[in-house]
């Protein structure tokens, strides 16, 4: 399946294999199209998980990872792309619906936004917080002191 | 108010197109204080009359950062730390974490090890299942399970405490098998819990199954098909009793399951009553499986060779289990430190509750306290 992949797209496709596990990294532009074709022609029709990963040292800083699995195959495999900081990425409700909240946690922990998304905000933070947490640039004990101080009323004791 | 009013019949009320005569969308919110929400969970209805046109969840509550907490820890530091998502059944957070983490590191845990670890997921799944029972039943009102349920939880709690000290988040496991060895009278106390519990389903059974109440307030409530169970990504019991025989100790098995042999339920409807059954029909298969790990519970080390300072190479790994609610997964990153570069965890019930809108459009209030009960939601693994 991969090499069929492979030859359809040749460069935009990157396989790799670690610990047995299958994954590919994607060109961001292949994006909506890599998946729509996982979806439909290669059976993978559960979306496991949408997830994002931040390497501050790499120019394209982010990672963002779909695991997918198939019920007919019984298979998983990961697809990643990497993108610049700021740049968005078409959202792939339209293709597996339970991608809405799993995207809004990416978007709410990272500050990836995901075009054509429903309702496109943050989930687990207030809505009115500043700055996304999972980033590495956001410390440990940071948080949006301004929020706090609005909301809580609370000086915290960090 | 017209006469016309008191003509409107119950009829009404099951027609979901035909409104209310004066009807106003009507928001009302469901804080996140509430007796069977099951933890903090707002969700605010748009209802019609007592009809539900629409809900929308608000979570995060109880976002504690555990993921941004699992790169400031060494790997076994965040051990502990795994306990406290899905709180009510500790140990499966802690297996899926430890397995992936041995995956990373190339180790495999001792065939001794992988036993007791069946057995202590397995006991856990009971207590888990016992719990969302008396919960559940207490929400819909039967008052009586909820008693009956704790006390058999309190069984298990025990074994637990015997074994590792602590009756909750039990920090059970270590990446590369167990740290304690099981105490003596074990497998006996185990075998005499599953002697004690095995009648107590029928008795459960008994109180709920046929009741008219029951049947009539969970039948027909929360219907999803399995196609949108898919679409949506919504796994475990939900799935299960959708109509999907999908089980991932038995599709990509993980700790030893292939050994044992047992059966997966699944329903015919998707509704709350099959969810019900199907939870009731797992517990028994639950102790099917911990009668069989009793019986051939193998000697040897309980733990394998792991550098106390673990580093594991630079790569990155996907493991899931089967925990009581659902497809538990976690995707950690290693960049070849002693702490993980990033620590994702994939929660069932945050998944799962998407599919909470989908499930109670067009029934009544009191049926999204049933629906929220039957997905068996924990908050503190939604929020994390």
């Amino acid at each position: 399946m991969i090499a069929k992949l492979k030859g359809a797209y040749g460069s935009g496709i990157e396989p790799l294999t670690y610990a047995g596990q299958n994954y590919m990294v994607v060109d961001r532009s292949l994006i909506p199209e890599i998946l729509q074709v996982l979806r439909n022609e290669e059976q993978f029709d559960y979306c496991v998980d949408i997830t994002a990963v931040h390497y501050p040292a790499r120019e394209k800083q982010f990672e963002v990872v779909w695991v997918l699995y198939s019920f007919a195959r019984n298979e998983r495999i990961r697809v990643k792309t990497q993108i610049l900081d700021g740049v968005s990425l078409p959202s792939s409700v339209p293709i597996w619906t339970g991608a809405n909240w799993l995207e809004r946690e990416v978007f709410d922990m990272f500050g990836i936004k995901f075009d054509g998304h429903p309702d496109m905000k943050r989930i687990l933070l207030p809505d009115g917080w500043k700055g996304h947490p999972l980033r590495k640039d956001y410390g440990i004990l940071q948080q949006d002191n301004e929020w706090v101080q609005i909301n809580l009323g609370i000086e915290s004791g960090q | 108010m017209t006469d016309q009013n008191t003509t409107l019949s119950h009829h009404d009320l099951e027609t979901p197109e035909k409104p209310f005569l004066d009807a106003n969308e009507l928001v009302i919110n469901m804080g996140p204080q509430h007796p069977a929400t099951h933890g903090v969970l707002r969700v605010i209805l748009r209802l019609d009359g007592e009809k539900v046109l629409g809900l929308e969840c608000v979570i995060g509550y109880l976002h504690r950062g555990v993921e941004k907490i699992g790169e400031h820890r060494t790997y076994t530091m965040f051990n502990p730390y795994v306990d406290r998502m899905d709180y009510v059944a500790a140990v499966s957070n802690g297996l899926g974490y430890c397995e992936t983490v041995e995956k990373l590191l190339n180790v495999e845990a001792p065939p001794r090890a992988q036993h007791v670890r069946v057995i202590l997921t397995e006991l856990n799944r009971i207590a888990s299942h016992q719990l969302w029972l008396g919960t559940h039943a207490l929400d819909i009102g039967a008052i009586t399970p909820l008693f009956y349920t704790f006390r058999d939880r309190e069984e298990i709690l025990k074994i637990y405490e015997k074994y590792c000290g602590a009756r909750l988040t039990t920090h059970a496991f270590r990446i590369g098998g167990l740290q304690y060895e099981t105490y003596t009278g074990f497998e006996k106390e185990v075998r005499n819990f599953l002697n004690f519990f095995r009648p107590k389903i029928d008795e459960y059974e008994e109180l709920l199954t046929t009741n008219r109440i029951w049947v009539e307030r969970t039948k027909n409530v929360g219907a999803i098909s399995a196609q949108d169970c898919i679409a949506l990504g919504v796994t475990g019991p939900v799935l299960r009793a959708s109509g999907v025989k999908w089980d991932l100790r038995k599709a990509q098995p993980y700790a030893n399951y292939k050994n044992f042999d047992f059966d997966i339920p699944i329903g015919e409807n998707g509704d709350t009553y099959d969810r019900y059954l199907v939870r009731m029909a797992e517990m028994r298969q639950s102790v099917r499986i911990i009668e069989q790990a009793v019986d051939a519970l193998p000697e040897g080390p309980i733990i394998a060779k792991v550098p106390k300072v673990m580093k594991p190479a630079v790569g990155e790994v996907y493991h899931s289990i089967e925990a009581p609610k659902g497809e538990l997964g976690y995707f950690i990153v290693s960049d070849g430190s002693t702490q993980p570069y990033r620590v994702r965890v994939r929660p069932p019930s945050f998944v799962n509750l998407q599919a909470l809108d989908l499930m109670c459009r067009g029934q009544l209030v009191a049926d999204v306290i049933a629906v929220i009960g039957t997905l068996d939601i924990v908050l503190g693994e939604v929020d994390r």
